[in-house]
């Protein structure tokens, strides 16, 4: 049983929802990602998403995009990523980790290449954004064959047809995306989530997870009445953005203007503020879901 | 699969490309989030019915003949052929189309899809901003409402057409994201949609972006193509010897070559934007100096680093300054059908200047870099050679560009 299905279905048997949070790799500094990771599951996630940076992130909303370009201004690319992950695995062998990112970053690498890699690096699972099921068939085997679950993204206007289809391709759990639009937008119709996920259980028996559009605790128990788990990351993101001071975007910055790197002292005060941010918002998160 | 480079091009059958999925051999494709799916099954499903359909096309071919002014003239560019001493140069006249680009020749044909299909509201991303203006006009005349996505740098260099798209009664939104250029403003024009996928269609520009795009903007444009190899027929008794167009996004290629592709003595030579020059990465060249990825929804050519990541371009010409091409064109470039060339800014100014002084037609900077290629390819062939030349656009937009180069402030 992989690890996403393990941690999945300990959760079910303990009637726990799982807390799935999402942080960008390498955002805001490189070295803060591992023990942002670890903080995280110290506060309550089962799963983590971690962000592979990508110059173009078209699903993503404003608040994610900053993430990306704060993470892209310190040159993360993917083998940063996956060695974060080797890092990480040093102190955990338990919580899942799974990589979310858009194709081009791991069609340049090779996709067996990538996926040799994440498995020594302790990868879990990988969802990529701009893979639909029609594109996937070759990716999704050679990631089979090194132990990654193949995640799949669900969305409202996805047809009961395709939704069958996603599900036969899927492993781990299904993310089902809460509400028309980029990551972060507001309006969540739960009801609509309710019929919707409901369909998708009589289909497979994945697990299924609800992002975009989760925010509080309040969000959180209202999908968490009809999902396994709860995906919470642009207000993660924005939050350790704000810790830095460089959570909203300066419209008349010079565009040629490297941000200015941070120092030793700026780095320890801005950790301590990141870590205590995350743990109140993914404890909060995690409140909401399980009350 | 078999790769296009061990493909006989005289074998392949054009009209059949791309196959149901959008795949041009390894290229083209649907590569985008799965909240946008539907939105391209509703749009694929749509054109399906309507490409075939007599009253559509009619609707579509009176529009190109009385609003834009089709068919658009071929020109023989005597003096300046004469004056290379080689080849004889043909325009085919894109320039004297209404709005002064092929660009509306596309736009007219999404904004008929987009009534057909019952969408009030229009978005379009644009760079130098002739799509856009080509977008807000038919959302003029057809009454809908059009919002443009313009990278916020593009809206600083190219202030006339931003202008002119306020005149049309669109609304320009400036695009500070990422390299705030012609990329971004596609990637905020996908985010758009996604969130008012019900009421609103994406009038895309280019053969770029995920299936059915790349195939129906070829289709829309191919009617360069059709006029041409009739007009030169009649003109000069035979089909040219050579077809040059300039290669952005490649949508005026597409449209001057896919009706020529079986055609084996054509030979046919799309010109991408050296910049500074190819061997000093500073251009927007991906067919001569990019890789194979994943951007927009489509494998193509792409300019990338090592990590992945889309990298910066640069053009003089704003319309060329893209780091994607469509992917018919990678598909075409690596089975040897078209040579992919490129020439410099110095090259397409000197072009510029060329044809403007020596036959009165000032060209767009993009096409320039067309015509740069044609001087070289006339030079060095027989004067009973024919050269056909895509002249894809007026060059008005561009003086603000010309006077700064020469050091003028109007």
């Amino acid at each position: 049983m992989s690890r996403i299905a393990a941690r999945m279905k300990a959760c079910q048997d303990r009637g726990r929802k799982a807390v799935i949070p999402y942080i960008v790799a390498g955002d805001p500094w490189l070295d803060i990602t591992v023990p942002a990771m670890h903080t995280l599951v110290d506060s309550g996630a089962d799963i983590i998403e971690l962000g592979v940076p990508f110059s173009d992130p078209m699903a993503e909303g404003p608040v994610i995009q900053l993430g990306h370009e704060r993470a892209l201004a310190n040159h993360i690319g993917l083998s940063d990523v996956l060695a974060m992950v080797a890092e990480f695995r040093n102190k955990d062998a338990e919580t899942p980790v799974v990589l979310m990112g858009y194709a081009n970053p791991i069609e340049v690498m090779g996709y067996l290449a990538f996926a040799e890699a994440a498995q020594r690096a302790g990868v879990d699972g990988v969802l990529t954004v701009d893979m639909p099921p029609e594109e996937a068939s070759e990716s999704n085997a050679i990631f089979r064959q090194h132990d990654l679950d193949t995640i799949f993204l669900i969305a409202p206007t996805t047809s009961n047809q395709r939704t069958e289809k996603i599900c036969s391709m899927a492993t781990g759990y299904i993310y089902y995306v809460s509400l028309k639009g980029v990551t972060g937008a507001g309006h969540l119709d739960t009801t609509e989530v309710a019929s919707k996920v409901g369909f998708i259980k009589q289909t497979t028996d994945l697990p299924v997870c609800v992002g975009f559009g989760i925010k509080d605790a309040d969000s959180a128990r209202a999908i968490a009445k009809y999902a396994d788990g709860v995906v919470v990351g642009s207000v993660l993101v924005d939050g350790m953005g704000e810790c830095v001071g460089r959570n909203v975007r300066d419209d008349e910055a010079d565009l040629n203007a490297e941000s200015k790197p941070f120092n030793d002292n700026e780095k320890d005060l801005f950790a301590s503020k990141i870590n205590d941010k995350i743990t109140s918002i993914v404890s909060a998160i995690a409140a909401g879901a399980n009350s | 699969m078999q790769t296009p480079q061990n493909i006989d091009p005289r074998t392949v059958d054009y009209g059949a490309v791309p196959d149901e999925k959008g795949h041009f051999g390894p290229y083209g494709g649907r590569f985008v989030s799965e909240t946008l799916i539907a939105a391209l099954d509703e749009l694929q499903t749509a054109y399906a019915m309507l490409k075939d359909d007599a009253a559509f096309q009619a609707e579509f071919d009176n529009d190109l003949a009385h609003y834009v002014g089709r068919p658009s003239p071929i020109y023989h560019a005597e003096r300046w052929s004469k004056k290379l001493g080689g080849a004889q140069i043909f325009l085919k006249r894109e320039d004297l189309n209404h709005t002064g680009a092929h660009k509306v020749n596309n736009t007219i044909g999404q904004a008929l899809l987009a009534k057909h299909m019952g969408k009030p509201r229009i978005i379009a991303e644009t760079g130098a901003g002739q799509h856009g203006v080509a977008s807000a006009t038919v959302a003029a005349r057809l009454g809908m409402e059009c919002q443009v996505f313009m990278g916020a740098e593009d809206v600083k260099r190219q202030s006339l057409n931003v202008y002119r798209m306020k005149l049309l009664g669109a609304d320009v939104v400036p695009v500070t994201s990422g390299s705030r250029t012609l990329k971004d403003a596609m990637n905020e024009a996908l985010r758009d949609w996604v969130t008012n996928v019900d009421n609103t269609f994406y009038i895309i520009g280019t053969v770029a972006g995920p299936a059915p795009y790349p195939q129906l903007v070829r289709d829309f444009q191919s009617v360069i193509g059709r006029e041409s190899r009739v007009q030169m027929q009649t003109q000069t008794g035979s089909l040219p010897d050579c077809l040059v167009a300039c290669v952005g996004g490649g949508s005026n290629a597409i449209g001057l070559f896919h009706p020529f592709l079986n055609d084996h003595d054509v030979a046919m030579y799309g010109v991408e934007a050296g910049g500074y020059g190819v061997e000093t990465g500073k251009h927007a060249a991906p067919l001569n100096d990019g890789k194979p990825g994943i951007l927009h929804g489509n494998r193509t050519y792409l300019m990338e680093d090592e990590d992945g990541q889309i990298i910066d371009t640069h053009s003089i010409s704003a319309g060329l300054d893209y780091p994607g091409v469509g992917p018919e064109h990678s598909w075409l470039k690596d089975m040897g059908r078209v040579n992919y060339v490129a020439v410099t800014d110095d090259e397409a100014m000197d072009a510029f200047r060329a044809l403007t002084q020596i036959e009165g037609i000032m060209p767009a900077l993009e096409t320039s870099h067309a015509l740069a290629y044609a001087a070289k390819l006339a030079q060095d062939m027989d004067k009973d050679k024919t050269i056909l030349v895509n002249l894809s656009g007026r060059g008005d937009k561009d003086i603000l560009t010309v006077a700064d180069i020469d050091g003028i402030t109007l």
